[in-house]
């Protein structure tokens, strides 16, 4: 069949049915966006993780003189057993990427920096903030391994991840982003539903133009594609505004909240690189949903 | 050209068999009318040919093929060696009297060259020159099965088949339209017209095969209508 024969086609068969055309490329959209949104919540939670998770420490906190933490009853930590923890962390290099002893003083000095707007802490003491080893790990995610080799020992009071603070923040980020996948999930099933009624509808009201398709002797691929064409142009119409619609929201959206806030998120560029696919889902389910319906409701 | 050996069929939901035991030999270039009451079994027979159902039992083969082992993909090379006209024309009415000549040659692939020489030839033929434009229902019954007959016989087929194409006319341009086919006839197009309408069988004395009740009761050559005329 000639180019300008198909296209002219599948132009008289869009316009023939455009409402239906119509209402598969906004049923596409809107189930490629939430697909969208899903997939870049989820870039998003690993931007934010890789970020942090790279700034994260685990702070092994030493006994001070006024400390009433159970492991802290003997007392202050001793030169001898701050030397055997500094050895200790030394040894376990390559997970222990760097330490960084924090002295009560600097420990005051931090906390009069962080809240100086702060009444609550004006009272504080140098000699009441804990002394401290900052742990920065390799792998953020091994940070059992100190706790369970630090906790208990001798002249430590305490060992805390700051990522236990973080990951809370991050599983509601997680979640919201399967909710997104869930919700495209449903819409991608909404739209399969409607295009397999779309092109039962238009098969059942082209009859007459496939009958004489196959009376005339077209093959079965040649009846069957002006259907499977108009399919797809409706569906990546559809998959481009939403696309767009992505764009916009991580540019204008997302880029707004870049300039206030001092997190890393993900931009137009993850855009781009998750587009591609998005296409290649809308158009593979698209035209498999066509195929499966033609092979059931258009004699061949 | 086309050849029934012991042909039967019976549709899935019917316990009657709508053809039994028919066997049947029309050569390339006969012209044979196909007569019988309605539920005899001429549609079924024409459907048989164009492989639009298989036989149950027996070989029909057409144009050197046997259609029980022609896989399907196969299907439309044999269509197209077959052109089919039917009673109610099935015209595509929002395509001119040139688009829908045309649209059998474009499904085919067909060159926009070769289009443009040979649908006004074949529109010339069939008495419809100067008519390119006009829409189906601009069109009387008698012009819209020359339509269809042009259609039909486009891409030059080896048999065509009519399932009572005069149905729907009235005698005198029923007599014009069966002129026509015979025209087509002595080009060397096989030719199998059912049909009911006797005028015109026992005019134009070709051979007449008669079924009744799914069997074939008569094949007679140079035959009238009835057989007992």
């Amino acid at each position: 069949m000639r180019l300008q024969f198909i296209l002219s086609e599948i132009w008289i068969g869009l316009r023939r049915n455009l409402s239906m055309a119509i209402s598969v490329a906004l049923v596409t959209m809107v189930s490629v966006l939430f697909l969208g949104l899903g997939v870049l919540s989820q870039r998003q939670v690993d931007t934010m993780k890789d970020y942090w998770y790279d700034r994260v420490q685990v702070s092994i906190f030493l006994c001070t003189a006024k400390s009433d933490l159970p492991n802290c009853s003997a007392g202050a930590v001793t030169d001898a057993q701050r030397k055997e923890i500094r050895s200790q962390l030394d040894a376990m290099k390559p997970l222990v990427k760097s330490v960084f002893p924090e002295s009560q003083q600097q420990a005051y000095d931090r906390l009069k920096e962080q809240y100086k707007d702060s009444p609550s802490y004006r009272d504080i003491k140098p000699e009441q903030m804990p002394e401290s080893f900052r742990v920065q790990l390799s792998d953020p995610t091994k940070y059992d391994v100190i706790t369970s080799s630090f906790i208990g020992a001798p002249g430590v009071g305490d060992v805390q991840d700051q990522r236990r603070i973080l990951d809370p923040l991050f599983n509601v980020l997680r979640g919201l982003s399967y909710g997104a996948l869930s919700l495209a999930g449903l819409m991608v099933l909404c739209s399969v539903l409607l295009v397999a009624t779309t092109i039962r509808q238009t098969a059942f009201s082209r009859r007459r133009e496939t009958g004489i398709m196959r009376l005339v002797g077209a093959s079965a691929f040649i009846i069957q594609l002006p259907f499977i064409l108009e399919t797809l142009v409706a569906t990546m119409v559809g998959t481009a505004l939403a696309v767009g619609l992505l764009w916009a929201m991580v540019k204008y959206g997302v880029g707004y909240l870049a300039d206030k806030l001092p997190i890393n998120f993900i931009t137009t560029a993850d855009v781009l690189m998750v587009s591609p696919w998005l296409v290649a889902i809308a158009a593979g389910l698209a035209m498999l949903t066509a195929w499966f319906t033609l092979r059931r409701y258009l004699r061949v | 050209m086309i050849r029934l050996e012991n042909v039967s069929k019976t549709y899935p939901r019917s316990s009657q068999p709508a053809l039994r035991g028919v066997s049947l030999d029309i050569e390339r270039g006969e012209f044979v009318f196909l007569v019988g009451q309605s539920g005899s079994g001429k549609s079924t027979l024409l459907r048989l040919i164009l492989r639009e159902e298989r036989a149950t039992a027996g070989n029909v083969l057409v144009a050197g093929r046997e259609l029980s082992t022609l896989p399907s993909r196969k299907v439309p090379e044999l269509r197209r060696e077959i052109g089919t006209v039917f009673q109610d024309f099935r015209l595509l009415p929002n395509k001119n009297v040139f688009q829908n000549v045309a649209f059998a040659l474009q499904v085919l692939g067909k060159s926009r060259h070769m289009i443009k020489a040979v649908v006004p030839e074949t529109l010339e033929m069939v008495g419809l020159d100067g008519k390119e434009k006009r829409l189906p229902h601009e069109l009387s019954g008698g012009e819209q099965q020359r339509v269809a007959i042009a259609r039909a016989f486009v891409n030059k087929p080896a048999i065509l088949l009519a399932d009572e194409p005069t149905g729907n006319l009235d005698p005198t341009t029923s007599l014009d339209i069966v002129r026509l086919l015979d025209r087509i006839n002595r080009t060397g197009t096989t030719i199998v017209m059912a049909t009911h309408d006797d005028e015109i069988v026992d005019q134009l004395r070709k051979r007449v095969v008669e079924l009744n009740n799914g069997e074939l009761i008569r094949d007679q050559h140079r035959g009238v209508y009835g057989a007992q005329r």
